[in-house]
């Protein structure tokens, strides 16, 4: 091979070195094309001190300290080098007698007002001017003068606070509140010797995102109220980690001291954090040293639960579940929750559940998910591919500045620094809504009306789901164009709890089906969710995106037994449960009466399940009505991995051991099957893993050596590309008729995988091979009811901060709740005859709220918009699961 | 004495008290070079004239209006002319009376510029206290755009352009021209680094422009009517055409005047009778400031340098906005440095760490000196915490700062301290003998002196 490519060519081909070849203190490197001297430098082991340059940010070369000895061929001349590339030829000198005196003279007049209290701030140990100091400084001050006073420290936010003094106006928190979060509220004001940084009177800084200002200050000058005074970097111990706060997986790191977490930091991974953290995935570490942790098991006595040793827990868990099998079936058992588990935990209570327990009553999800076929069969695209450059997103999801920051950030920064097109398409105006290119804003329930228009044009005489025709025409050259050059990615979730998720996921399928070639991000919500459902903790799935029908007989090899019928999703657990169907239901770290969007549904469904067994971190509302309570470990107190919603695959570690005797999921899930006399035949993480790929089609080759690899730093995307993966026997086919969330006679079902057992038997002797992964596909659901006059169709979308548990059990967050209002189109007002300001009831067929009604210009005629989830307000009892859509009414009184 | 008998260029119609009125700037030729460059002149041929007649900038840096026009980078649309109204140097008063006195030969002068350069658009930002500057400006405006001299194909030519007037919040370092863009485009004036951010190739929104000065726009039309040759035939060499100089400071006639460039000199502008006049009550001169605040001091020996760009430049100073302030043998020097120093600490816009901390260090070691409260080891501090900020403290200076404002401060510094050490050093011998009179625990002798 060598032999016959390599000579002729190698000899007349010119010697091209790619890069730009520059000199640093007497060392010829190699740049790349476009890179600043201090990258470059940094990568070649010379660190150059700097305090204002941060490289995900615009350099604005203000601190000075960077400077050093450039010449281009003019003669060396002392130059910013966080903003100039390298040129070919380009000098260098980092440590020229020029250069160091200009240094420390910079760092001798930053430090003349900087308060020399070290030992009591609490960057003192990271703090980049003292490290300086300490290495360099003269040791005395020359500076003989009163320095700077100014009042400290004023608090900024609700979170984070401010100390002017020690503050050397890098800029960093001031660019990053205006160029990376768009929250320009922090200011410099004053000038020169007196400009120091503030927020406007009146107008704190309540940045989703404020935290990252004070991991990037390069002083004590902003610490956030839940580190202050509470240890010193020394006393910090840190293991890298990845938040499972929501879906976007922020790789991070977890600092404790003492067994007991003080902060986490943002740790900067390419593929999707940047090093940026939201606050609340920052600040909620709170929540796992709350007094309130669950401790100890717990047994339910008459009202109330007393304290159980394990082993008399365990064994009243085993005996409700065997109860439940004895009474009924596999069928009467219900297991809801998983989305906050490690990928390990989820394969373990999968294999639980499906496995030996036999039912396929397991959704990871609370009703207002995309369907799992969605999530896991679509074409699949990273948030790379929906950021790069001269891209254009279609977006129809949930407001991902409430729902997942960080990925708002990502794709912030796309549209607003690398110019990419948006068109978005929703019910109500997100935090995108500015930076779109068009924006098609619809009618509740009609997402799918006009994605079909935006495809293949308005049908005549009919209008688009409410959608602007001007604008409509504007997004379809733009999708057109972008789909035809290749370039379009598809960002799909689910808009609003109070409708049905079928609406999108068929906005969805008429897309991939318009664009075969088109990639999708499929956006879901909470921690893991995108895990558990790979690891198949969803009805009419097994671990590794394969269905129930395609996989049985493959799991069948190794696991007890499969079950027989693809079963029921949370809405039908709740639904069974509150006809009194299910004997035992299992909450696996979920909270239905609060999460679930419908409130009534969700009572009816625990009064009614005979036995609660519920695995939780806190006594949560649902909690409370278990009869058996697990304490389990929480994120940062066990290890494994996590899933984020690209199916990027990345390890979770452990920091701190639980409070009391708590145990992980997963432990519990192996326990439970040896008291069921089965036996799950693992022992530790490492084994479930080791199962989990050895069974999973989609995690072909994901082995933790690979994990563990340094190639693997930034995760790794599930399944692996090309030859790692399998070839599918006919998807298509297969998947048509793969029941998700639907029922399916139990004789298809086998019929279907013995055949293919057999069919696969018959060339390889050892037995069933892998199954295929699902592809997707949806039924074209019937479109909505009509409106009412008299009704408004209701929007109900979540904010960042919630009743969540986490958020609720760290202190710092649980008061950030915005609460809620009803937001209603003036027209509307007038039309309803409705005052501004003024709370009225609100009822739907399914319940009653009293809410304030606010005037909305945004929100569309005949539509209202509250978030849900919020204290005082309970919007979820205005909603019935079961409906396709929610219309309210405003009681306007009158009659009373 | 040489005064020359140049014609008065852009100061011909200061003298009529309607010279800002439309109908006065018409009825003495206003808008004729205009007419003739849209009607027979190619863009290319108004460049040429400039460049032709050697105009070099009066904002301060001197460079060649016409070689500065040649900077954008070709085939980059749009491009933007800004004219740079925000005069603020300490002594000088120069655009303030040309904008109100006879605004319309400057708005003259940005059309025509802007005709030469292709800009769309054309910006004329005005310092934000010269309140009639700005009135008179707009008045201005208003006329032109009604008589059709600016708009829509102006003057039935295929030539359009909008001119707007903006006004500055109130800072000296938006006379720094990126600091200007800056803040033109609504943000705190705060310089931008050069490279990348040279205005002819990313200026204003990122878009090749080019900014230019008041007087130096306000001379294009006379440039234009009267051949680029002619007006270069007026001046020395180096420094063609006229040019006002302000005369403040300790002589009897402060005022500004145009005078032939690079002919007249220091003692012309100074003590002739018809500019300066002389020094206060026949004093003597003690030093003088040959071109706004931040040009090192000149003193006796340089009064018959003539005002021309590369004499002053030799000579170790600059004529740069054309500020000349004269001081006399009453002049406190520390005083006189410490009153300089304080301007360009007050206005450091506080974006460089070496100029916001280091010119406030210098005020304050320099009010304690004054105070009596100076340690023989502060002149070395002076000179050190300069050089911190202007290394070798040399003349052009060095900068440690993205912009030259902190070396501003250092010149003015460097020169006291250079020729009038002894006064520093009696001042703070004075402090030594207070110290030397009071108890121990004064010693320090400073006001909460705190290290």
């Amino acid at each position: 091979m060598t032999d016959t490519a390599a000579t002729p060519d190698a000899e007349v081909e010119p010697e091209v070195v790619p890069g730009v070849p520059v000199t640093i203190d007497g060392r010829e490197i190699i740049a790349d094309e476009g890179e600043l001297i201090i990258d470059a430098a940094e990568r070649h082991g010379i660190y150059i001190p700097r305090f204002c340059y941060h490289p995900r940010m615009t350099p604005v070369g203000m601190c000075r300290m960077c400077i050093c000895e450039v010449d281009t061929g003019r003669g060396p001349a002392l130059q910013p080098t966080c903003m100039l590339e390298c040129t070919p030829g380009m000098v260098v000198e980092t440590a020229s007698p020029v250069t160091t005196k200009a240094q420390e003279g910079v760092l001798e007049l930053l430090l003349i007002n900087h308060p020399l209290d070290c030992r009591v701030c609490a960057k003192g140990g990271e703090s980049p001017p003292l490290d300086q100091t300490v290495a360099n400084g003269p040791g005395e001050s020359r500076f003989v003068e009163e320095k700077r006073h100014k009042a400290k420290p004023i608090p900024i936010s609700d979170i984070v606070l401010l100390d002017r003094e020690r503050c050397i106006l890098c800029d960093r928190c001031t660019r990053f509140a205006k160029e990376v979060a768009g929250d320009p509220l922090i200011h410099f004001i004053n000038r020169g010797n007196d400009t120091e940084v503030n927020t406007f009177p009146d107008d704190p800084f309540a940045s989703y995102f404020s935290g990252n200002t004070v991991q990037i200050c390069p002083v004590g000058a902003l610490t956030s109220a839940t580190y202050r005074f509470r240890a010193r970097p020394w006393d910090l111990e840190a293991v890298e980690s990845t938040c499972q706060t929501c879906a976007v997986g922020c790789r991070m790191a977890i600092e404790s001291s003492r067994n007991e977490v003080l902060r986490y930091q943002g740790v900067d991974i390419d593929p999707v954090n940047w090093g940026w953290l939201c606050d609340k995935g920052r600040f909620n570490f709170e929540a796992l040293g709350s007094e309130h942790r669950l401790r100890e098991p717990l047994i339910k006595q008459g009202d109330a639960h007393r304290q159980a040793r394990w082993a008399e827990a365990l064994g009243e868990a085993a005996a409700a579940l065997q109860a439940a099998l004895d009474a009924g079936g596999p069928e009467r058992i219900g297991v809801i929750g998983g989305a906050r588990l490690t990928n390990e935990a989820a394969y373990a209570w999968a294999k639980l559940a499906k496995g030996v327990l036999g039912t396929d009553n397991v959704d990871c999800r609370l009703g207002d998910s995309l369907p799992a076929e969605a999530v896991l069969g679509l074409p699949q695209a990273t948030i790379d591919d929906a950021c790069r450059p001269g891209g254009t997103v279609l977006y129809l999801g949930p407001d991902p500045k409430e729902a997942l920051p960080v990925l708002y950030l990502r794709l912030r920064h796309a549209l607003v620094h690398d110019g990419i097109g948006l068109v978005e398409v929703t019910p109500v105006r997100t935090s995108l809504s500015d930076h779109a290119a068009v924006v098609l804003q619809h009618r509740p329930g009609e997402v799918h009306t006009a994605v079909r228009a935006l495809l293949h044009g308005i049908p005549q005489g009919q209008d688009a789901g409410g959608v602007d025709p001007d604008a409509l025409d504007a997004a379809r050259a733009r999708v057109a164009a972008a789909a035809e050059a290749g370039t379009l990615t598809v960002v799909v979730g689910t808009q609003s709890v109070a409708e049905s998720p079928q609406w999108v996921t068929d906005a969805a399928a008429a897309l991939a089906e318009a664009y075969p070639q088109v990639r999708f991000l499929p956006l879901v919500r909470r921690g893991n969710e995108r895990g558990a459902l790979e690891m198949g903790l969803a009805p009419g799935l097994l671990p590794g995106r394969t269905t129930l029908a395609d996989g049985a007989a493959w799991y069948r090899t190794t696991w007890p037994t499969v079950p027989g019928a693809a079963g029921l999703d949370t809405a039908g657990i709740l639904t069974a449960a509150a006809a009194g169907q299910i004997d035992t239901l299992v909450l696996l770290g979920a909270d239905p009466l609060t999460d679930f969007p419908d409130r009534d549904l969700a009572t009816r469904g625990l009064d009614g399940a005979r036995r609660i067994i519920a695995l939780d971190i806190f006594l949560n509302p649902s909690v409370l009505q278990a009869d058996v309570v697990l304490p389990v470990a929480a994120f940062g107190e066990v290890e494994g991995s996590t899933t984020n919603l690209e199916g990027r695959i990345s390890l979770l570690n452990q920091k701190v051991t639980p409070p009391g005797t708590a145990r992980s999921d997963w432990e519990i899930a192996a326990e439970l099957a040896r008291r069921l006399g089965s036996d799950l035949q693992v022992a530790s993480t490492d084994d479930l893993w080791n199962e989990a790929v050895a069974m999973a089609p989609s995690l072909d080759g994901i082995t933790l050596e690979l994990l563990l690899s340094p190639d693997a730093s930034d995760g790794v995307v599930a399944p692996l590309p090309a030859e790692a993966t399998p070839v599918p026997d006919e998807p298509a086919d297969d998947a048509a008729d793969a029941p998700v969330a639907a029922t399916e006679p139990d004789e298809d079902a086998d019929a279907d995988s013995d055949e293919d057992a057999e069919a696969d038997g018959d060339s390889e002797p050892t037995g069933p091979s892998t199954p295929p992964m699902v592809a997707f596909s949806a039924a074209q659901p019937l479109d909505p009811p009509a409106l009412d006059a008299y009704a408004l169709r209701l929007v109900a979308t979540r904010k960042l901060y919630d009743l969540g548990t986490l958020t609720q059990a760290s202190p710092s967050l649980a008061g950030l709740t915005p609460g809620t209002v009803l937001r209603v189109n003036p027209y509307d007002f007038d039309r309803l005859g409705v005052v501004e300001g003024q709370t009225l009831r609100v009822k739907s067929p399914r319940g009653g709220v009293e809410v304030e009604i606010v005037t909305d210009a945004t929100v569309l005629r005949g539509t209202a918009a509250v978030h849900t989830n919020q204290p005082d307000v309970a919007v979820n009892r205005l909603i019935d699961a079961t409906q396709p859509v929610t219309d309210i009414r405003i009681e306007t009184g009158g009659a009373a | 004495m040489t005064i020359t008998d140049a014609p008065k260029i852009i100061t011909r119609r200061f003298d009529t008290p309607d010279s800002h009125t439309i109908t006065r700037y018409e009825e003495t030729g206003g808008y004729q070079a205009l007419r003739t460059a849209l009607g027979s002149m190619s863009p290319a041929q108004v460049a040429a004239q400039v460049k032709d007649a050697s105009l070099l900038g009066r904002g301060g840096a001197g460079f060649p209006a016409g070689v500065k026009w040649g900077f954008c980078p070709p085939g980059v649309w749009p491009r933007y002319l800004v004219v740079n109204g925000d005069e603020s140097e300490p002594g000088t008063y120069k655009d303030r009376l040309l904008m109100e006195r006879d605004p319309h030969q400057l708005i003259e002068g940005v059309l025509l510029a802007s005709y030469a350069i292709g800009a769309a658009q054309a910006f004329i930002y005005i310092r934000g206290e010269m309140a009639l500057a700005q009135e008179r400006v707009a008045k201005a405006l208003n006329e032109a755009y009604a008589k059709g001299y600016i708009g829509k194909n102006i003057l039935g030519s295929d030539y359009s352009i909008d001119v707007v007037m903006a006004w500055g919040a109130g800072a000296y370092i938006v006379g720094e021209e990126t600091a200007l863009i800056e803040s033109l485009e609504g943000n705190r004036g705060m310089p931008r680094l050069k490279p990348p951010f040279f205005p002819a190739a990313k200026g204003l929104y990122m878009q090749p422009t080019v900014v230019n000065n008041v007087e130096t726009l306000s001379n294009i039309p006379w440039i234009v009517s009267n051949g680029g040759e002619t007006f270069a035939e007026l001046g020395a060499e180096g420094s063609k055409g006229t040019r006002i100089f302000a005369v403040s400071g300790h002589v009897k006639n402060p005022g500004v005047f145009e005078v032939e460039y690079g002919v007249t000199t220091f003692r012309d502008i100074i003590y002739a009778p018809v500019y300066g006049g002389g020094i206060r009550s026949d004093r003597a001169l003690k030093c003088f400031i040959p071109g706004g605040a931040s040009a090192p001091w000149f003193y006796e020996e340089h009064l018959d340098l003539p005002l021309e760009k590369a004499t002053v430049d030799k000579a170790g100073s600059m004529l740069g906005s054309g500020a000349i302030v004269v001081m006399d043998d009453t002049t406190d020097a520390v005083a006189a440095c410490l009153s300089v120093v304080k301007f360009f600490s007050h206005e450091s816009c506080g974006k460089c760490t070496p100029c916001r901390e280091g010119t406030n260090w210098l005020e304050k070691i320099l009010r304690r000196i004054l105070d009596g409260y100076g340690r023989p080891s502060d002149l070395d501090l002076l000179m050190d915490v300069a050089d911190n900020i202007s290394p070798g403290i040399a003349w052009p200076p060095k900068q440690t700062t993205i912009c030259p404002l902190g070396p501003s401060a250092v010149s003015p510094l460097a020169s006291a301290l250079g020729r009038f050490r002894p006064e520093f050093e009696a001042h703070i011998a004075r402090a030594a003998r207070a110290e030397a009179a009071s108890a121990p625990a004064q010693a320090v002798g400073l006001p909460g002196g705190v290290a």
